[in-house]
């Protein structure tokens, strides 16, 4: 069937354009919206009714659920961020997130580069030792975790720093959980790259170190961005390994607090401040999210089309 | 000279490599490792030396009911997670992508769509745990309960029926995960040449062949990888039940996993030995998972 709706090779007026926009639509043109209309709904519905329950008072959350604030209640926003202390919490997630995204970034390509540009006798056995790592469920290593965490506490003069409850010790863990992931990425990248460059500066004198840092690491540019945003999510949104590593409430971070508020604190939970503590923790998210969204999307879905 | 390069060369690779291999053998390696020895013994954490009882934790697990009722819920989610997820996402990505002009353009606002639907993906499990468990509520105060109660079929214990509660926890895996497999097959159905669809129609194919007989066999790869990541995310699932439902796991272990009971054995029985024992039965299951969708998987790739 030859199609009918091609646009005329002159431009047509706006009206135009829209009743031939109309009559494309049709019937299934309708369906078709109504159908991804309410999935629309059902993402963003429970969202937007977690935003407004965030100004509801007490009595208004345990009222009818569809009900509008009568008068916004801020403060509810100042008791999740001072007493439930989710400003401390997103404080250390801050804290945690920016060293263990740059130290798998920085461990993790400098494997990947190595693994991928330099032939040596066991190259294969130490690529495939990593990758490996993707196919361990992570609650095998779970308890031999925490004692390895426990003991590097013991270890002469650094103990202290990154043993259980310290950002630290969690840093390390974050970095070598996130390297099967990232060396078997990154690792494909680079082997796509052409070597010219950097045989070109070899010959003039460049060292390995400088070749890495000065030519390839901006080659890569476009796969260490998408490999980045994978590691900020997901060590952003890490629920299990802080909570048998972190028991410390001061060392929480945000997913720990969030929580916390709802399942230890019972009868006298302040469910307004539950409310806007979510807020706090989804708000940023979207804000980030809808700038960067085509960059998140593409580092999302970039190792499952590898 | 070459001598020196060579050594040059050498000392490149073992500084590169030095704390990455370092810090992923004291990480990662050595817990997979001890976690087979500790599955042997009946440490609790007091002694300093474990105890090796040879197969008796594994004997034991053969008998715990809870356990297996865990076992059973993770099987459960390993087949109706991707299915449905997948079924719901290929539908929404050919409505995005083909749906428009007679079936063969994408459809106005798609960008929009794609937006929101990928929404939910960014947000931390235990932070979309929390939010449903708000949308759950068994009273008027629910968001769901509240207009169910208005047309009388109502109030429903999403988490406190212990019938419903699991189907509760797969709706939120299912509504967390629709939009990551959307944008997924949407870049697979970018990939595909138009003037294939178009033959087609020339050739008189409706919608629904279009789907069948076009669209899947040319994104079936990309279905197979979905199905894997799928399958794993359902192998592995923690959080949300963890903070989501009734006495983490409840209501009668109605909701529980394989992760929750090992942590739950390890961090509040404290029964170290134990709760690596099922983390080596969770490694087996999902050893098998991988050997069998590997298995499925065989099949012609069709070139374009």
């Amino acid at each position: 069937m030859p199609t009918t709706t091609q646009a005329p090779p002159e431009v047509p007026s706006r009206r135009v354009a829209r009743a031939e926009r109309k009559r494309r639509l049709g019937p299934l043109g309708v369906l078709t919206h109504a159908t991804l209309g309410i999935w629309t709904l059902l993402v963003t519905v429970p969202i937007v009714w977690t935003f407004l329950a965030s100004v509801k008072s007490e009595d208004e959350i345990f009222g009818h659920a569809w009900s509008l604030p009568v008068s916004p209640q801020w403060d509810n926003f100042a008791r999740a961020w001072e007493q439930a202390r989710i400003g401390q919490y997103m404080l250390n997630s801050v804290v945690v997130v920016s060293f263990s995204t740059f130290g798998t970034m920085l461990v993790g390509s400098m494997a990947a580069y190595v693994l991928a540009r330099y032939p040596f006798r066991g190259n294969r056995a130490i690529y495939l030792l990593f990758v490996s790592g993707l196919a361990f469920p992570f609650f095998l290593a779970l308890t031999p975790l925490f004692f390895v965490v426990q003991n590097m506490g013991n270890v002469p003069v650094v103990g202290p720093f990154i043993g259980l409850n310290t950002h630290a010790g969690a840093v390390l863990v974050y970095i070598a959980y996130s390297m099967p992931f990232t060396v078997f990425f990154l690792a494909a990248f680079f082997r796509t790259l052409p070597t010219a460059v950097a045989e070109a500066a070899m010959v003039d004198g460049a060292s390995h170190t400088r070749v890495f840092f000065q030519i390839m690491l901006p080659m890569a540019k476009p796969g260490i961005v998408s490999i980045t945003i994978f590691n900020i999510l997901g060590q952003w949104n890490q629920y299990q390994i802080p909570l048998i590593l972190l028991q410390d409430r001061e060392k929480w971070v945000l997913t720990q607090g969030i929580a916390d508020i709802s399942t230890a604190a019972g009868y006298d939970a302040d469910w307004a401040a539950l409310f806007a503590a979510l807020t706090l923790a989804i708000l940023p998210m979207l804000v980030v999210y809808t700038v960067f969204q085509r960059q998140i999307q593409s580092g999302l879905t970039a190792g499952a089309l590898k | 000279m070459v001598l020196f390069n060579r050594y040059r060369r050498g000392l490149f690779i073992t500084s590169f490599l030095a704390a990455p291999v370092i810090l992923y053998l004291v990480y990662v390696i050595s817990p997979y490792v001890q976690a087979f020895y500790i599955a042997m013994t009946d440490w609790r954490g007091v002694t300093a030396v474990p105890n090796f009882i040879g197969l008796d934790n594994f004997q034991r697990l053969l008998g715990d009911s809870v356990f297996w009722k865990a076992v059973t819920h993770n099987i459960a989610l390993l087949v109706l997670l991707p299915v449905i997820t997948i079924v719901i996402a290929l539908f929404f990505a050919f409505l995005l992508n083909v749906g428009g002009k007679q079936g063969v353009s994408g459809i106005r606002g798609s960008g929009f769509y794609r937006v929101v639907f990928f929404f939910p993906q960014v947000l931390a499990v235990t932070i979309v745990a929390v939010l449903f468990q708000q949308v759950f509520r068994p009273d008027g105060s629910g968001m769901l309960n509240a207009p169910l109660m208005v047309f009388g079929l109502g109030p429903v214990g999403f988490l406190s029926d212990p019938d419903l509660a699991f189907w509760s926890v797969l709706g939120v895996l299912v509504w967390q995960a629709v939009g990551f497999y959307v944008v997924l097959f949407s870049a697979g159905l970018a990939g595909i040449p138009k003037d294939m669809f178009e033959a087609a129609q020339i050739d008189g194919a409706g919608r629904i062949t279009l789907f069948f007989r076009v669209t899947l066999p040319l994104l079936w790869d990309t279905v197979q990888v979905a199905w894997v990541y799928l399958g794993i995310l359902a192998m592995d699932v923690f959080a949300i039940v963890w903070v989501m439902t009734d006495q983490q796991g409840g209501p009668d272990w109605s909701t529980t996993v394989m992760a929750a009971e090992i942590y739950r054995n390890a961090f509040e029985y404290f029964r170290f030995g134990y709760a690596s024992a099922l983390g080596v039965v969770m490694f087996f299951f999902t050893l098998g998972f991988a050997v069998l969708s590997l298995r499925l998987s065989r099949r012609e790739r069709i070139e374009y």
